[in-house]
């Protein structure tokens, strides 16, 4: 009976750590169903938390208020106030979603159905699913311009990049890119959408204005199978200098030079890298790798590895806050 | 007062043991609440007269799927329910998948279902298919079934995909250039497994081989891989047993069992007729591998890495039940023709057939690493799941075995050993 005591002590204790503001990344843990808090300039876990079933994408808003999360296998997406990470309310999201992206203005947000070959469109303010949009199998990459009016969705078994007009909600180009393509990031300027395919090893560049793949970028590592390399997650610095992208079990970052496309360097971080995220200064970069159940943390600077914080099981998404 | 604590503790720690739980496959219910939600939106999509966008059909694909009626084998579990449908959902989702990817860029796709009856010709009713223009099979028939079909003259003008037959001959001495083949040969699940038990230093075998024809079959290819990765096999033996031993074999096996020092029993039992009675009951205590207990497989139900989840809980939503091998493959070869089409803007056979064997096709198929066909005989290269009952315990090939071209290849029989000849 003592033991559970101390197990509760230490539970509630968890709990109330999380009232350091800045510089927290928040880590959705697939296998786990927890929420692991990363000061990041201390480099440690602070807090985790429990959330609904299958965490995967994960967000926040502009005021870095509310996180939000992709709770996949309870077909809903959970609000959650970002100070304490308590569930503020569940939004609807249509079965399974994966991964989503806010509008610029926080107002509209926009999920892929993994499950259901959908993208759900849901208004923030009557917490409703305003429209949905019938895409390929398996959607999952979202990028979206800076002006927020045009939606690239990337579906993973039809193997293609949706450009979607987000003023009708409407299809109105789709590309074929490599297979399983997984993320979708519009570069700084808008100029270039880039698209991870994982199975094909590659990464698209493709026009927004004429909808052609300008460049495909590939990968070779020495010593490494060309089979495990599998691109997914892209970051482009604001600076227009460096894209970052994951390299799954290749157990690699890729770092490209944003405007040549060559590659400068592969940065050695835990096993099968997925998702990315830089902090607001662009000075560091965290990388979620899944089957070492760790975070590398990077300085972006130095290009350099700095530190892998160990959090749950099969850390998935992640996200820094915006202040 | 201590009474009261104890339950608050007690419903406190309940609750977060209820939290704790896993992320576990959705039941059944979960899956036909997302099916009905899904059937909702799409009424109130329609209703909101939003068309899906769709481009106009400029080539129309139409798939056979041909399997045959069979006498009822003697069931060995009572647990497994007899599936009558194997292959026929497989088809289903692929097609569906196509025809989401065909929206896009102007392709549709049909699929046919045909069951060939005892008292039918199998050859008779194909080539009435072919000559009412069908190209693209998917066959879930057997390798004399097989063999049978290749006599056919108008043959060679469709493209047929073997679902279920994993004879080596079908990839060797009697390879077809139109013929392509998903399921792994008994050669390639045999070096998968092979390469495990290598990795463990299990390296001494106790062979046991069934009855059939395809038990022996796989037993050769076993002794072929033990041979290929140094392995001794301390002692053979054939199963003829003949009498159902659901109540007996907790007496016979640790009698037949009783053989010099292995490592490991390793049995071929293609139909399942006694493996299962081997784990368990062996004289020694040892592991059983093969066509039971630890099992080389294309697919499984604990299968769940790199997507799977995805085509596990598509499948069960549709068909209620786990996807089978030959479901798996029947997917597969669908959606491989699929690829084809879309990146080869062309249903072609003899252009599909081109694709299907170049370095172009690559197919994504929930492993990990694209698959895609060995052009020297159509076989699907693709990674071997090695999977307990409940739990995946590896994926060959296994680490170390390398290959200039894939290492995919190191597993079944290489280009040099091949003798097909196209």
């Amino acid at each position: 009976m003592m033991r559970n005591f101390i197990f509760l002590i230490a539970f509630c204790l968890t709990n109330s750590l999380s009232s350091v503001k800045a510089n927290l990344a928040y880590i959705t843990n697939e296998k786990d169903n927890t929420v692991s808090v990363i000061d990041i300039k201390k480099k440690k876990v602070v807090n985790t938390v429990k959330v609904g079933q299958r965490p995967r994408g994960i967000i926040m808003s502009n005021d870095g208020k509310l996180v939000l999360i992709c709770a996949s296998d309870d077909d809903r997406v959970e609000v959650r106030e970002a100070e304490t990470l308590k569930l503020k309310y569940l939004l609807p999201s249509g079965p399974d979603p994966e991964l989503f992206i806010f509008s610029p203005k926080n107002d509209v947000l926009y999920i892929a159905n993994e499950d259901d070959a959908m993208v759900t469109v849901v208004d923030m303010k009557d917490k409703m699913i305003i429209d949905d949009i019938p895409v390929g199998v398996e959607p999952e990459g979202m990028g979206l311009t800076n002006n927020g009016k045009i939606l690239v969705n990337t579906s993973e078994t039809t193997n293609m990049a949706h450009f979607i007009d987000t003023e009708t909600l409407e299809i109105v180009e789709n590309v074929l890119v490599d297979a399983r393509p997984r993320v979708a990031m519009f570069t700084p300027d808008d100029g270039e959408v880039w698209v991870s395919a994982e199975i094909g090893g590659t990464v698209k560049v493709i026009n927004p204005n004429s909808k052609e793949v300008t460049h495909t970028i590939g990968f070779e590592i020495p010593g490494v199978n060309e089979e495990s390399i599998q691109p997914v997650g892209v970051r482009h610095t604001k600076d227009g200098k460096y894209t970052f992208v994951a390299l799954g079990p290749a157990n690699r970052i890729a770092v490209v030079d944003q405007k040549t496309k060559e590659l400068i360097k592969y940065l050695l971080v835990g096993q099968r890298v997925w998702q990315l995220a830089l902090t607001p200064d662009e000075k560091t970069l965290l990388s979620t790798n899944g089957v070492s159940n760790d975070v590398s943390i990077i300085n972006v600077k130095k290009l350099k590895v700095e530190k892998s914080v160990k959090v749950g099981r099969f850390p998935w998404g992640v996200v820094i806050s915006p202040n | 007062m201590n009474l009261k604590i104890f339950y608050n503790i007690f419903f406190i720690l309940l609750i977060n043991f209820s939290l704790i739980v896993d992320a576990r496959e959705l039941s059944i219910k979960q899956l036909q609440e997302r099916k009905k939600a899904d059937l909702e939106r799409k009424k109130e999509r329609d209703k909101r007269g939003k068309k899906a966008f769709q481009k106009e059909i400029t080539i129309k694909n139409k798939i056979a799927f041909i399997s045959k009626e069979r006498e009822t084998p003697p069931v060995l579990s009572n647990l497994d329910p007899i599936i009558e449908d194997e292959g026929f959902y497989g088809v289903k989702l692929a097609i569906e998948d196509n025809l989401t990817t065909g929206r896009f860029v102007g392709h549709d796709y049909m699929a046919e279902f045909h069951r060939i009856l005892l008292k039918e010709d199998l050859n008779t009713e194909f080539e009435k298919l072919i000559k009412r223009g069908i190209k693209f099979f998917i066959v879930d028939l057997n390798e004399d079934e097989l063999l049978s079909l290749m006599l056919i003259p108008e043959i060679k003008d469709v493209i047929v995909f073997n679902v279920r037959a994993k004879n080596d001959s079908l990839r060797n001495e009697n390879c077809k250039k139109n013929f392509f083949h998903i399921p792994p040969s008994y050669s390639i699940l045999s070096d998968a497994l092979t390469q495990y038990l290598v990795k463990k230093k299990w390296k001494k075998w106790f062979l046991v081989t069934g009855p059939d024809k395809n038990d022996k079959l796989y037993s050769d290819a076993l002794k072929k891989s033990a041979k290929k990765f140094n392995v001794k096999i301390k002692e053979e033996k054939i199963w003829d047993f003949t009498a159902d031993l659901r109540r007996t074999a907790g007496k016979e096996v640790p009698i037949f069992t009783k053989v010099a020092k292995y490592d490991v029993l390793v049995v071929a039992d293609e139909d399942g007729e006694f493996g299962e009675y081997l784990v368990y009951r062996t004289w020694d205590p040892r592991p059983v591998v093969g066509t039971q207990g630890l099992k080389p497989t294309s697919w499984h139900r604990t299968h769940e890495q790199w997507g799977a989840t995805q085509m596990q809980n598509r499948f069960r939503r549709e068909s209620g039940r786990w996807m089978t091998e030959v479901d798996y493959h029947a997917w597969t070869a669908v959606r491989a023709l699929g690829e084809t089409i879309t990146r080869a803007q062309s249903n072609d056979v003899k252009k599909v057939q081109k694709y299907l064997l170049s370095d172009k096709f690559g197919l994504g198929a929930y492993k990990g690493v694209k698959v895609s066909f060995r052009s020297w005989n159509g076989q699907l290269r693709q990674p071997i799941l090695l999977a307990a009952p409940r739990s995946m315990v590896s994926v060959s090939p296994q680490e170390g075995y390398i290959h200039p071209l894939s290492e995919l290849d190191t597993l079944g029989k290489d280009k040099p050993e091949s003798t097909c000849k196209f």
